[in-house]
């Protein structure tokens, strides 16, 4: 592409050639109608003062005859900045007047409308334009009163010239948009360019500039802003998902490994019952990474979003007492207490199986990490309460709780918090909590139960529509 | 049972057939679409076991294509695709049961039978009675050697779908999905301890316990040690 092609390509060129050619077709449109108005307005007062000496001058035959007409028009052709005047008798000579010669046509038409004629004066041979009439006395006597064009024509040239200098000034205008809107505007978008070009190439912790003065440039900037902080933590994540994958995957995986090879060797001189152990112990570990992944899948299709989760009205006490039922004998077994909390009779929009699932994951964490320090015993409340538009489903406990810096982490990937190493688990189970209440447009807390943890699935109630739902028919 | 396999994975289809055979059953291999279809159509069998991606045509069109055809034959779908609302896709579609690879053979077989076994139109018995324990299912009620056993609403659905299937291994899963309805893997053992409260109250007092522990793939109900 050529340089000017692509100056006339840049959006400054193109907002200033615009700009012109509106304040150009503006002022034109202006001009045309003000010399039109002017026209017609200057046109009627000609046909007025004509009309007017025409009613004079005949007044002033029919009192003193063609003597005191001709001594009158005498009079009146020699007043500076005179109309036109003639006076001829039945034959077309002139008697009086100031007009040299006239198209004998003009004088053949008389008490005719008014007409736009050519003539010559007496002091110089130059043609001039004007609008006569032309009035039929008695006594085949003609009478010509007419005004000079020249004024309309001098107007109508100033008019012109006034229109020249505003084509100058418009076009002055126009450079002077383009001037800013290169330099003030395209700069800033330049500017932009250039960092999302660093930040393509790998510099994601490049930021576009914002100015603080709140235009459109700076909303702009600062959203993208906005999004290349949630893509650069996307990132991050990410790397941490994949460096967790690799410890707490290769884990069980070398185990098995190694478990395997040792059996291998005992085969050889045994009689397998070793092997068969090693056989089992490895199927053990196969689960725990089928299962480990079916974790990190399910977390990544919840996260994915909400396009394929089939959506239904869930009744949140019914879950929480299907829930409870269910691990209530487990906890009785291990020496533990399951309560059910006050529970309202909320209704969200949302998945049964995946808010389900929420529920399980954080009861149980609560029965493996809420045990009380002293006694050893774990007791756990599942309530609900709603608060602001929206049910708070929570699990609490009564353990040592989560201290208030680990919070934030402990629902990542693979995050296990020091307190939780020694029991078995993979990390995913509050990152698939997480990621349901995501879903459904919620919130997951981790509070302090006092003592002990109090985990909130805040969710967003149906419709806003909050209190036990009515039965319909 | 006569089982059809529709899986394009050779190795894992090598597998499930030889497995099967040791089970008992007679088993045929379709390793795509097509062939599969045309099997399942010509040929009685008990259960047919779907993969839900094949080579030449997608296993849920076979599914469904048959039950245009009126073949009602209970499919089992075997889906890379573990998630709640494939499973929801499978079922529309016209499968009878679905299972997310990869799996345990244990599992597999377990639905495979309960699938091949199942009345044809399950839930229209009034009772069921195994050894001398019977369940009652319009007085709601569940005696053993006459005596009547209380039972909390949970551990009457367990022990009712337990009878449904008396004779066969029913696995951890198949519990919790039919009679608690939920579709995931408890990390914990939730279901045994609820397995071991039915059993307290029907097995407890009696010499011959009928509830037994499979080891490695889940529980069965049935008469001694038949």
């Amino acid at each position: 592409m050529t340089a000017l092609g692509k100056l006339f390509r840049t959006t400054a060129i193109k907002l200033a050639v615009m700009y012109l050619g509106v304040l150009t077709a503006a002022s034109a449109v202006l001009l045309v109608y003000v010399s039109q108005q002017t026209a017609s307005v200057m046109r009627d007062q000609i046909v007025e003062t004509v009309d007017a000496e025409i009613t004079g001058l005949s007044d002033q035959y029919r009192i003193g005859g063609i003597r005191r007409l001709v001594a009158a028009v005498d009079a009146r052709s020699r007043q500076p900045g005179a109309s036109l005047y003639l006076v001829t008798d039945f034959a077309g000579n002139s008697l009086a007047g100031n007009i040299q010669q006239l198209s004998s046509s003009v004088l053949a038409e008389a008490d005719g409308q008014i007409q736009r004629v050519r003539y010559t004066r007496f002091e110089n041979e130059k043609s001039y334009e004007a609008l006569v009439r032309v009035f039929g006395l008695t006594g085949g006597y003609r009478i010509l009163v007419g005004r000079d064009l020249a004024e309309q024509q001098y107007f109508r040239g100033v008019l012109a010239e006034s229109l020249r200098y505003w084509l100058i000034v418009v076009v002055l205008l126009g450079l002077l948009t383009w001037v800013f809107v290169s330099r003030r505007v395209l700069k800033r978008i330049d500017a932009m360019a250039a960092t999302s070009r660093r930040i393509m190439k790998g510099d994601l912790n490049e930021r576009l500039p914002v100015d603080g003065s709140g235009d459109e440039f700076d909303r702009l900037a600062t959203s993208l802003n906005e999004m290349l902080e949630r893509i650069e933590a996307l990132l991050y994540g990410l790397k941490d998902v994949s460096d967790n994958i690799a410890h707490d995957l290769k884990t069980p995986l070398t185990r098995m490994r190694n478990r395997v090879e040792s059996a291998l060797r005992e085969s050889a001189d045994e009689d397998g019952a070793g092997a068969r152990q090693a056989l089992e112990a490895t199927i053990e570990d196969c689960d725990y990474l089928i299962r480990t992944f079916n974790a990190l899948l399910r977390i990544a299709r919840v996260e994915a979003g909400s396009s394929d989760a089939e959506m239904h009205d869930v009744d949140l006490k019914a879950l929480a007492g299907e829930i409870a039922e269910l691990y209530e004998p487990l906890a009785e077994d291990e020496g533990a207490t399951l309560a059910l909390g006050p529970l309202q009779g909320l209704t969200v929009r949302g998945n049964r199986e995946l808010l389900a699932q929420a529920l399980v994951n954080l009861t149980e964490n609560a029965l493996k990490y809420g045990k009380d320090q002293e006694t050893g015993i774990a007791s756990i409340t599942i309530g609900m309460e709603e608060d602001n538009g929206e049910a708070c489903l929570y699990v609490k406990d009564k353990g040592s709780g989560i201290a208030e810096a680990d919070r934030d982490r402990a629902a990542r990937r693979f995050v296990r918090l020091e307190t939780s190493r020694s029991e078995p688990g993979s990390g995913l189970g509050l990152s698939l909590v997480q990621a349901v209440t995501r879903l459904h447009h919620g919130k997951l807390e981790l509070i302090d139960g006092e003592p002990g943890l109090k985990a909130v699935l805040r969710l967003p109630l149906k419709d806003g529509v909050s209190g036990v739902k009515e039965d319909e028919g | 049972m006569r089982i059809l396999i529709i899986e394009d994975d050779r190795e894992a289809a090598a597998y499930l057939v030889k497995a099967l055979k040791e089970a008992g059953h007679v088993v045929d291999h379709a390793a795509d679409g097509e062939e599969g279809y045309d099997l399942a159509l010509d040929t009685g069998y008990d259960v047919l076991v779907v993969d839900r991606m094949l080579p030449k045509r997608d296993g849920l069109s076979i599914v469904s294509e048959l039950r245009e055809r009126d073949n009602h034959t209970p499919v089992l779908i075997l889906s890379a695709l573990s998630q709640v609302d494939d499973r929801v896709k499978g079922l529309r579609a016209g499968g009878d049961d679905y299972l997310p690879k990869p799996y345990a053979f244990s599992e597999l077989l377990a639905r495979v039978e309960a699938l091949g076994r199942r009345p044809r139109q399950a839930g229209l018995e009034t009772s069921y009675s195994v050894g001398g324990l019977t369940l009652d299912r319009l007085s709601h009620t569940v005696r053993r050697e006459g005596q009547e056993i209380p039972l909390q609403p949970r551990e009457f659905k367990l022990l009712e779908y337990l009878m449904q299937h008396a004779g066969q291994v029913v696995t951890r899963t198949m519990l919790l999905e039919n009679v608690w309805e939920y579709h995931f893997d408890p990390q914990t053992n939730v279901i045994d301890v609820h397995i071991s409260r039915l059993r307290s109250k029907i097995d407890k007092e009696f010499d011959k316990p009928l509830l037994h522990t499979i080891r490695g793939a889940g529980y069965s109900i049935r008469d001694g040690a038949g």
